[in-house]
């Protein structure tokens, strides 16, 4: 324990979006165990929910994250249409998957964009948040919102895909199919990237089993879990997809897991859009006379894996208690067993590797001497180690 | 399994711990227990029958503390919502975290929110309030005429 370092990654650093601190406890080089404080956000959000209408909570679970910021509409309108016993027109279907596989695009390509600077790639880097532009001009197209697309109403969608937006979009998508293929090309032959992302903060089944995680987090550790798929909502059982599994748990698989993803959202958009196309006059709302008295628990798979709300009613316009999980507050646990017996030049990876989300704002992180106080490594430092170490294994290949 | 095959099953199970049954829609399925069966429950469905511990609902009403423990069975799409009913004076509960730490985080929320006390909790830390919150100022409570 003597010779044991903090190392506190947060609440502010690079490699998280948000704030949060991680305190990592070294010996030497390697990670011996992990702690975190969470709550440097807590917006009351659950709360506030209470005091608004339920059309007007559409605003505000879309403002819980700034990167995924349909998938908490999405839970939330399944959830509201459970309780009111409503069935959504197809065409409000195909159109609220559209938004949700346009959105796990461009979070994918987020990621894979964040992952590739933290290894030192930065062409990667550039490559995939240029990819992404294109999708969030689309959504631009689509909803008049680049972020917060406000989309989403109790019993359908707010604005209607008309032919014009239809046809820009699929052209949008094959192009991205050609740089989804480069992309993948890239990371899936680099030498370099296998280095340093194979066996790399591995997750067993039985990791992800306990700690309840979800999305490609799971995903990528062979635990087949799907809420598209396993409680079909919008239009997922309307179309043809699969579901991308891997098996090893490490973070080469977590990549490869998004990658592919990124095809069966590109095939499921396309589909949609011959939806859209073979009725194209059909409604995009049924109209919801009132909210009954009940309860309703409701998800969605978000880009980060499962969201679920749950909603207590008693009849008037408000919730009387909403429940919102996030898939990051079950995936960021798995830390404990992601990081442990790593290097810490490898724990930059590691955490990011389950895309972890909080909420946005700047960055700072610094190592210091649990000892002495002082300071060993500041958050820069910290990201160009693990590129020092990519730069190293390019050399010796 | 489907819904009503899972009624059936969970009934001949646990004849003395269920008090109620009820099937809220097509894929929705609402168990209460008496708050003393909770770990046999919990261990029934995550390691006998393979659910998936989503997560816990708790809030306050004239009744008590009430806890939602979703579970969601994943082959049939269907989630399971396993309800408990604590006493108003004491709330108390087993905790679930050391079955299965995907329990952990939730459990010291509800503590923080509601002031629900969960037994041998294994790392009963604060989560979210640790230095900005007051003690026992429960922000989820609610007041009842």
């Amino acid at each position: 324990m003597a010779n044991q370092k903090i190392i506190p990654v947060g609440p502010y650093h690079p490699l998280q979006e948000e704030p949060e601190l991680f305190k990592l406890y070294c010996e030497g080089e390697t990670v011996k165990d992990i702690k975190w404080e969470t709550g440097y956000n807590h917006r009351g959000i659950e709360k506030l929910s209470e005091s608004k209408t339920f059309e007007q909570v559409f605003f505000l679970v879309e403002r819980i994250c700034g990167i995924c910021s349909t998938s908490h509409p999405f839970a939330y309108a399944n959830c509201m249409e459970e309780i009111a016993d409503i069935e959504v027109p197809d065409r409000a279907k195909y159109i609220r998957s559209i938004i949700g596989e346009l959105e796990r695009l461009h979070s994918h390509y987020l990621w894979v964009g964040l992952a590739g600077h933290f290894l030192g790639y930065n062409t990667v880097f550039m490559w995939a948040w240029k990819y992404r532009e294109p999708i969030l001009d689309m959504f631009e197209i689509i909803t008049g919102n680049r972020n917060s697309y406000a989309m989403f109403k109790i019993g359908g969608v707010r604005r209607d895909v008309n032919q014009e937006q239809i046809k820009q979009l699929r052209k949008v998508m094959s192009q991205i199919k050609k740089k989804n293929d480069l992309l993948t090309g890239a990371v899936m032959d680099d030498p370099v990237i296998h280095a340093r992302t194979k066996g790399v903060g591995v997750l067993t089944k039985q990791d992800v089993v306990d700690y309840a995680a979800v999305g490609p987090t799971a995903r990528a550790s062979g635990w087949e879990i799907d809420v598209r798929r396993d409680d079909p909502y919008a239009a997922y059982d309307m179309v043809d997809w699969n579901v991308i599994t891997a098996t090893e748990g490490d973070v080469f698989a977590k990549a490869k897991v998004r990658l592919l993803e990124n095809y069966e959202s590109i095939k499921i958009i396309e589909q949609c859009l011959d939806g859209l196309e073979k009725e194209p006059e059909g409604d995009i709302e049924v109209k919801v006379k009132e909210i009954p008295e009940g309860i309703g628990t409701g998800h969605a798979e978000a880009p980060r894996g499962e969201v679920f709300h749950f909603v207590k009613t008693d009849g008037s316009n408000s919730p009387v208690r909403h429940k919102i999980r996030a898939p990051s507050y079950v995936n960021i646990a798995t830390f404990k067993k992601s990081c442990v017996g790593q290097t810490i030049s490898d724990a930059t990876i590691s955490l990011a590797a389950v895309d972890p989300c909080y909420c946005c704002t700047e960055r700072m992180a610094f190592a210091y001497d649990h000892d002495t106080g002082k300071m060993i490594y500041d958050g820069n430092q910290l990201v160009k180690l693990s590129q020092k170490k990519t730069e190293q294994i390019r050399k010796n290949l | 399994m489907d819904k009503e095959q899972f009624i059936e099953h969970i009934k001949n199970h646990f004849p003395d711990d269920i008090l109620d049954t009820q099937v809220l829609k097509k894929n929705r399925v609402m168990v209460d227990i008496k708050p003393t069966a909770i770990i046999r429950m919990a261990e029934h469905l995550y390691k006998e029958i393979n659910f998936r511990f989503i997560i816990a609902s708790a809030f306050h009403t004239k009744k008590g503390f009430e806890i939602l423990y979703h579970f969601s069975d994943d082959l049939e799409g269907t989630i399971i919502n396993i309800h408990v009913v604590l006493p108003q004076e004491k709330p108390e509960i087993e905790s679930l975290a050391n079955m299965f730490s995907g329990a952990n985080w939730i459990e010291r929320e509800m503590h923080e929110i509601l002031g629900i006390t969960f037994r041998n909790h294994p790392e009963p830390e604060k989560l979210l309030s640790d230095g900005n919150w007051a003690e026992g100022v429960y922000p989820y409570r609610k007041k009842f005429k």
